[in-house]
């Protein structure tokens, strides 16, 4: 591949060296950051407008320096968006962003719909139907969301596929692999819910079946199949108890578990593509021996540790 | 905790020292377990007791409808002379009340037929509901077969699956003859022998080990 030319990034984006301890009386100024004019001698005399000029640049850093000093955020910021990638990342490394963008999409069309839908069995084809024809954008908005969730559904099989092809859920990374399956779960949960209220025949029938294929797990599948339905036939409550499960239930537990996929993956760090290899110094003791102690208990059993090292070069991986 | 407890002891009953010491340290005499568990344990099943209080209305709000059962509705859907031994002829009703037109279901009906082995006088009608996966069927007069259009399911005469995906017959409503009018009433499943059982949902088989498997549900009617 041709190496592209990188742009220089602009100093003031670049955030201080993590551990420099801030200067006492340096509040004004992110932390790290000594203000210039501590360093140097005082500047010449300034009119008062200047002054005021100068205050008033300098109050969204004040306001912004007075949230952090209580928050303590910006240490995670600039660890979380300036951490370590691994050598080989790729566009392929943007799916799980993109599902994340997906989701966002789905739950800001999801709230500007709930405007204007009523989730009565009586009213529901009607909203909608008032939605797509009256609302000014309605019909984008809608079709958004309507089309957004295939997208979505779309994006987290690709992401999935690239995870399971690079062998990015191996150890450490199980539970993150864990948590993106009930991720997934819960989203066949919103496409599933989220189909039956514009109550048409398409919808209402593909409910029906959702339903029966639901019955059909022994034992408990009769029950769960009356649970969704809030009774022995689809009725006027089980529209609401759909629209309760894709607006309230599910999307609180997605948005608490994206938080936790997210932890995990900052914390771990991203692996590198299995076609990059671990580079080792010269005289280094070999990849598995060098993992083990850079690790503290790596497998050693193997000769090679396939796909994802744990420890590579800057991915990242607290041991 | 426990080292402290010890130390106070030891400090204001010096003569007692050489009383064994508290094994494990921090037990007094003739208790079994130490202050501090006590409160962790008692908080905890306070806290569970207060928990439970809370999830358990919500949670039984949302599987009450699971053993609910709704009341038994008939519906008159036209005089005995409409319908005939050989043939059906399709009504629709009301099944689930309160949401309009979804709440209508279709039905075929005929008379019993002895030929077919049926008590004589009575009505039959037959579920559109598939037992596949509950698409609608239609009866083909032609083929005098019920014929599912999603997956190719195929029924007889009496309901009974010949071919395709289904799982069981067709399932039925119960009828009665009122003021001359033939009535529709709860819906009930049948095994393959046509032995009626409480209404199981498409994709469930019935009868024998199958009862057990897919147990029959508190918001359904008993069978005939």
């Amino acid at each position: 591949m041709p190496k592209i030319p990188v742009p220089k990034i602009p100093d003031a984006v670049v955030p201080p060296p993590l551990r420099k301890p801030a200067k006492p009386g340096a509040g004004g100024t992110p932390k790290g950051q000594a203000p210039e004019g501590l360093k140097t001698s005082p500047p010449e005399r300034q009119s008062h407008g200047d002054k005021l000029l100068d205050r008033g640049k300098e109050a969204p850093i004040d306001a912004l320096a007075w949230v952090d000093q209580r928050l303590a955020a910006s240490g995670f910021l600039t660890g979380m968006l300036y951490r370590k990638v691994p050598k080989g990342t790729n566009w392929f490394y943007t799916l799980g962003s993109a599902t994340l963008f997906a989701f966002i999409v789905q739950a800001v069309t999801g709230v500007f719909l709930a405007m204007y839908y009523t989730p009565s069995a009586t009213q529901a084809y009607h909203s909608i139907a008032h939605i797509n024809n009256d609302v000014p954008l309605g019909q984008l908005v809608h079709g958004m969301h309507k089309w957004g969730s295939s997208v979505m559904v779309i994006l987290i099989f690709l992401h999935m596929g690239r995870t399971f092809f690079f062998g990015a859920y191996k150890y450490p990374r199980e539970l993150n692999w864990v948590i993106g399956v009930v991720l997934l779960i819960l989203t066949m949960t919103m496409a599933f819910t989220g189909y039956l209220l514009p109550f048409d025949q398409r919808s209402f029938w593909a409910s029906i079946v959702g339903i029966n294929i639901n019955g059909t797990g022994p034992v408990v599948g009769p029950y769960l199949s009356d649970f969704l339905r809030a009774g022995p036939e689809l009725g006027a409550t089980t529209l609401s108890r759909f629209y309760a499960i894709h607006m309230l239930l599910v999307p609180g537990a997605i948005i608490a578990l994206i938080g936790a996929h997210m932890y995990l993956v900052v914390k771990l760090g991203t692996t590198a593509p299995p076609w990059v290899k671990t580079e080792r110094p010269k005289g280094a003791m070999p990849t598995a021996e060098l993992e083990a102690g850079a690790n503290g208990k790596g497998r050693v059993n193997g000769n090679r540790v396939n796909g994802a090292p744990v420890s590579g070069e800057g991915n990242g991986a607290s041991a | 905790m426990a080292d402290d407890a010890n130390k106070v002891n030891g400090a204001e009953e010096a003569p007692i020292q050489e009383r064994a010491k508290p094994d494990p340290p921090g037990y007094f005499e003739g208790e079994s377990m130490t202050r501090r568990r006590v409160f962790t344990i008692g908080a905890q099943a306070l806290g569970g007791v207060a928990g439970a209080a809370i999830v358990l209305p919500a949670v039984g709000f949302a599987v009450a409808p699971i053993f609910h059962r709704g009341k038994e509705r008939w519906e008159a859907v036209g005089p005995v002379s409409d319908f005939v031994e050989d043939t059906y002829r399709q009504v629709v009703f009301t099944e689930t009340e309160g949401i309009g037109d979804a709440g209508k279901t279709t039905a075929y009906v005929r008379k019993s037929s002895e030929e077919l082995g049926e008590d004589a006088g009575k009505f039959v009608a037959v579920s559109n509901r598939c037992a596949h996966l509950g698409c609608p069927v239609r009866f083909v007069e032609a083929a005098g077969n019920f014929i599912c259009p999603c997956h190719g399911g195929v029924y007889d005469f009496q309901g009974k699956r010949i071919g395709g995906p289904p799982v069981r017959p067709l399932d039925q409503f119960q009828t009665r003859v009122r003021n001359g009018q033939v009535e529709l009433g709860p819906r009930y499943s049948v095994t393959n022998q046509m032995e009626p059982v409480r209404a199981r949902d498409p994709g469930e088989f019935t009868g024998g080990i199958w009862e057990y498997l897919y147990p029959p549900r508190p918001s359904t009617f008993p069978p005939p």
